[in-house]
């Protein structure tokens, strides 16, 4: 029999909603990242040409798109069989949803980066060029790694290439401090990193994560490479106590790479973290498995957006608001591991929901915020807050980017950043149902811990926000700014629209997630996601996004309607200047000192958290009696992990190098006996263990 | 090949010989007796290697025999006397170590190696390739000793070289091995000798000396204050 042909258009529309064949996806991945590598290569020559940066952001951009479309085409179509990749040591790589899923998180990221820096990229050195595909090439193929080897070669190149875009401007000494202490870090990561991957590959060897899964870790090896891989993998991705670099990388990075680090990089070592210790290390892992995520998570969110309420550079602000957002990230994967070990399937389902989410919605809003800040750096040529101000009007475009991303950062509704820390919040809420009494007082303490952090980060988004958009221009130059070109606006658009759409849609973005969760808890989960409302469980709370969107706007529209109505018509006037004297007349824009500082403004909460967990010091220098100089007041505050661990850690090196100093004055003989020495006791000990 | 097969025995003197002549070389107190022992340890490394070639049906190692033979036991002995007239040196050697305690550390690190190579090729080779792993380690370590013990340049230049030829008699023992991994490691291994070679004369025209334990005094920093 024969079939009747279809009319023209049909075929296409039924080819187009068969899912993407299996080995496509990884052959176009696998050349999205050669080509990235060519980029690399031919960045070098390009460099000495004005359109040369313009040709690699644009590749970048190109293959960042590539990267999320094949994210989302993976998480459509599923987990597929690992592929060897061309090289000549035995690797692998696969893609399966939990990598799609961060693929998608990176691509988005990128994408933003890379049109941000297509907008303003001038012409670049060489070395920054190059750097910057290697290091997006760097964290896409950590997350298609199949094998431990795969996975340490991405994580690597991707914390190399992106310390020499860190050491941009290294004509700086802080930023040179910064990079040292990047590549300190990065270095210590793969440290741990290496012998983690050592003890899950057993005696066998096998890295291959297939081999793994089929045999996890027990015993001290569990423990150990759960000691290993949050040091490792909690160093780059910013948890508490190795935090230290991030607030000190990020401003040092040019703008875009900012960004990506903060949306990407950080994301690529959440992944980390979840590939190994969820889903690696397999289902029958303790109730304990979870606490040190949990906790760490919890001490970062609290300390990371503390500190962003104090920090008076804006890129360091965003930069502690990071970590705030990596601790409650880790929370969610911690909380997971903790159900799961309970046997609370539904829970774990919707914690671990919840990390990816966050996940993702933290890469948008936190690039989008990056870049609005990058965009101000250009224009009013400074970071600094005290340096800011009333740019709403010179810069209306960025503003209200910049107002959508520091409202999703300070969790509001109907925003992205809301739903996913609401989903956090829900399974937080629900620790209590393990059994064990420990875990549940655990639980209540992290509780508190993410919703003072969700506090502190809403103030210290409203303290940005007020301080570098509202009130009055602080000094000429941000008086004088201007929006970006087009394309600037656009890098800065796209997030934002997305972190609009994103929070309006959590039920199908959580349904796109539900193969990335099944592998981080294998077990069912209840189906929850849906066009309208996202449920936790039956007869649990709801989050109903459009509905509360539409009654927001409703509202809005009643009050600027009766505003409107009711008010005469509108008369504008001089600012008032809170009751100070009038300008001299060499201040045009008023008196910056009539403003509040942001020193200033972050006193109540350095008085109130600051004292205790952040060492905040209040110092007021009174001028002699008869002297008509001002009085001082001097604040300061340090992060403690820098005096408790980064200080005794470099005193130590200090020590080693100049104990390793003393070997220079031995004589040749002892020099010759050394190896000698060493060659013998290490034979000795091959004849004592081999025979 | 086992105990007893002609081959293995003929192999397994010229071994023991070319281990015999690296105590030989400790056990020597002028140095013109030094470079003489020398020679005839290179000599017996060409005849190994010769035996071996023949032993194996492998020809490349005659190539591998003429090289040793042509450097180890008539150049570099050669030059080294001349460098000897030339410096006009006092010709005994200054012992670090002295004579009976380095022959006692020697016999110590021929039990050691022997320890360590039979346990861990059991089962995995032939009896004359263990051995013979055995023999070269041996030499490697005494050469290495003979640096350490002895304080002249040339002296610690010999001990450089023979070591050379315990890894060269190592490489002829294993079937298979190819004729690049013998000629680049006697090429590195010469290179080595020239710098020493340069370095010593260096060493004679600014401070008078061929004792390397002099050296340290001549740094202008480290034992400082």
């Amino acid at each position: 029999m024969v079939e009747p042909l279809l009319p023209g258009g049909e075929p296409a529309i039924l080819l187009a909603r068969v899912p993407p064949r299996i080995p496509a996806v990884l052959t176009a991945l696998l050349l999205t990242l050669g080509a990235l590598g060519l980029l690399a290569l031919a960045a070098v020559p390009l460099a000495r040409f004005a359109w040369g940066a313009a040709v690699v952001h644009g590749g970048v951009l190109a293959a960042a798109l590539a990267l999320a479309g094949l994210g989302l085409a993976g998480l459509l179509a599923g987990a597929m069989p690992p592929a060897a990749l061309p090289l000549s040591v035995p690797t692998q790589v696969a893609v399966d949803a939990l990598s799609a899923w961060f693929l998608l998180v990176v691509g988005l990221a990128a994408t933003c980066s890379a049109l941000f820096a297509l907008a303003h990229g001038a012409r670049l050195a060489p070395r920054l060029l190059a750097a910057y595909p290697l290091f997006l090439a760097g964290m896409a193929l950590a997350l298609v790694a199949a094998d431990g080897f795969t996975l340490l070669l991405g994580f690597e190149a991707m914390s190399l290439a992106s310390w020499v875009l860190v050491a941009a401007d290294h004509a700086q000494a802080e930023n040179r401090r910064a990079a040292r202490l990047y590549l300190a870090i990065a270095v210590f990561g793969g440290i741990c990193l290496v012998p983690a991957f050592g003890l899950l590959a057993g005696v066998a060897g096998d890295i291959s994560f297939a081999a793994i899964r089929a045999a996890p870790p027990a015993g001290w090896t569990a423990a150990a490479v759960l000691a290993l891989v949050v040091a490792g993998g909690g160093a780059k991705a910013g948890l508490v106590p190795l935090h230290g670099w991030l607030p000190l990388a990020h401003p040092a990075a040019p703008s875009h790479v900012s960004a990506l680090m903060s949306g990407g990089m950080t994301k690529v070592s959440v992944y980390v973290l979840a590939r190994v210790l969820l889903d690696l290390c397999g289902p029958a892992q303790p109730l304990w498995w979870g606490v040190p995520l949990l906790v760490l998570g919890a001490g970062s969110a609290v300390l990371g957006a503390l500190r962003a309420n104090l920090e008076t550079d804006g890129k360091t602000l965003l930069a502690c608001s990071t970590i705030e957002n990596i601790g409650l990230i880790c929370m969610g994967l911690g909380l997971a591991a903790a159900f799961r070990a309970a046997d609370l399937g539904v829970l774990a389902a919707l914690a671990a929901g919840a990390a990816l989410l966050h996940a993702l919605h933290h890469a948008l809003f936190k690039s989008l915020l990056f870049l609005g800040m990058g965009e101000v750096l250009h224009a009013a040529a400074s970071r600094h807050l005290d340096r800011l101000g009333g740019l709403i009007h010179a810069m209306p475009w960025t503003a209200g980017a910049v107002l959508v991303g520091v409202g999703a950062a300070a969790s509001l509704p109907p925003l992205s950043g809301f739903a996913s820390e609401w989903l956090l919040l829900q399974a937080l809420l629900a620790a209590w149902r393990v059994q064990d009494l420990a875990f549940q007082v655990l639980g209540v303490a992290a509780v508190a811990a993410a919703a003072l952090a969700a506090a502190l980060a809403a103030a210290a988004m409203v303290r940005l926000f007020g301080l570098a958009f509202l009130g009055r221009p602080r000094t000429p130059r941000a008086a004088g700014a201007q929006d970006g070109p087009w394309l600037a606006r656009a890098a800065l658009l796209l997030p934002a629209g997305l972190t609009v759409i994103l929070g309006l849609l959590p039920g199908p973005m959580l349904d796109l997630a539900q193969g990335a969760v099944q592998v981080l808890v294998p077990l069912g989960m209840a189906e929850r996601g849906g066009m309208l409302a996202v449920r936790v469980g039956d007869g649990g709370a709801r989050y109903l996004p459009l509905a509360i969107a539409a009654l927001l706007a409703a509202m809005a529209a009643l009050a600027w309607w009766v505003a409107k109505r009711r008010a005469p018509a509108s008369v504008r006037g001089p600012a008032w200047d809170c009751g100070f004297m009038p300008p001299p007349p060499h201040l045009p824009f008023g008196d910056p000192a009539t403003q509040p500082s942001a020193a200033g403004f972050g006193q109540p909460l350095r008085r109130m958290l600051g004292g205790t967990l952040l060492a905040a010091r209040e110092a007021v220098a009174m001028p002699p009696p008869g002297d008509p100089s001002p009085a001082r007041l001097t604040a300061s505050f340090a992060d403690p992990a820098d005096g408790w661990l980064l200080a005794p850690l470099a005193r130590a090196r200090d020590a080693l190098a100049a104990r390793a100093e003393r070997l220079r004055g031995l004589s040749l003989g002892a020099w010759l006996m050394l190896p000698f020495a060493t060659l013998v006791a290490l034979l000795a000990l091959a004849a004592w263990v081999g025979g | 090949m086992s105990f007893g097969s002609l081959p293995y025995d003929i192999a397994h003197l010229l071994g023991g010989a070319v281990l015999l002549m690296s105590f030989v070389l400790l056990y020597q107190r002028r140095l013109e007796a030094v470079i003489g022992a020398f020679a005839v340890q290179g000599a017996l490394l060409a005849a190994a290697a010769f035996w071996q070639g023949f032993a194996q049906g492998a020809p490349h190692l005659y190539v591998t025999a003429l090289l040793a033979f042509g450097a180890k036991a008539l150049l570099i002995p050669l030059a080294l006397r001349i460098a000897l007239r030339r410096l006009g040196l006092h010709r005994t050697v200054e012992t670090a170590l002295g004579v009976g305690p380095s022959l006692l550390a020697a016999i110590a690190l021929v039990g050691l190696s022997v320890l360590v190579v039979l346990p861990a090729t059991a089962g995995q080779a032939q009896a004359l390739t263990r051995e013979n792993l055995a023999l070269a380690l041996s030499v490697v370590l005494l050469g290495m000793l003979m640096m350490i013990a002895r304080r002249n340049a040339i002296s610690q230049l010999i001990g450089l070289l023979s070591l050379e030829n315990g890894l060269i008699l190592a490489a002829i023992g294993v079937q298979g091995m190819p004729l690049v991994v013998e000629l680049s490691t006697a090429a590195l291994v010469l290179m080595l000798a020239l710098v020493a070679g340069i370095f010593v004369f260096l060493l004679r025209d600014r401070l008078a000396t061929l004792d390397t334990g002099d050296l340290a005094r001549q740094r202008g920093e480290g034992e400082a204050p």
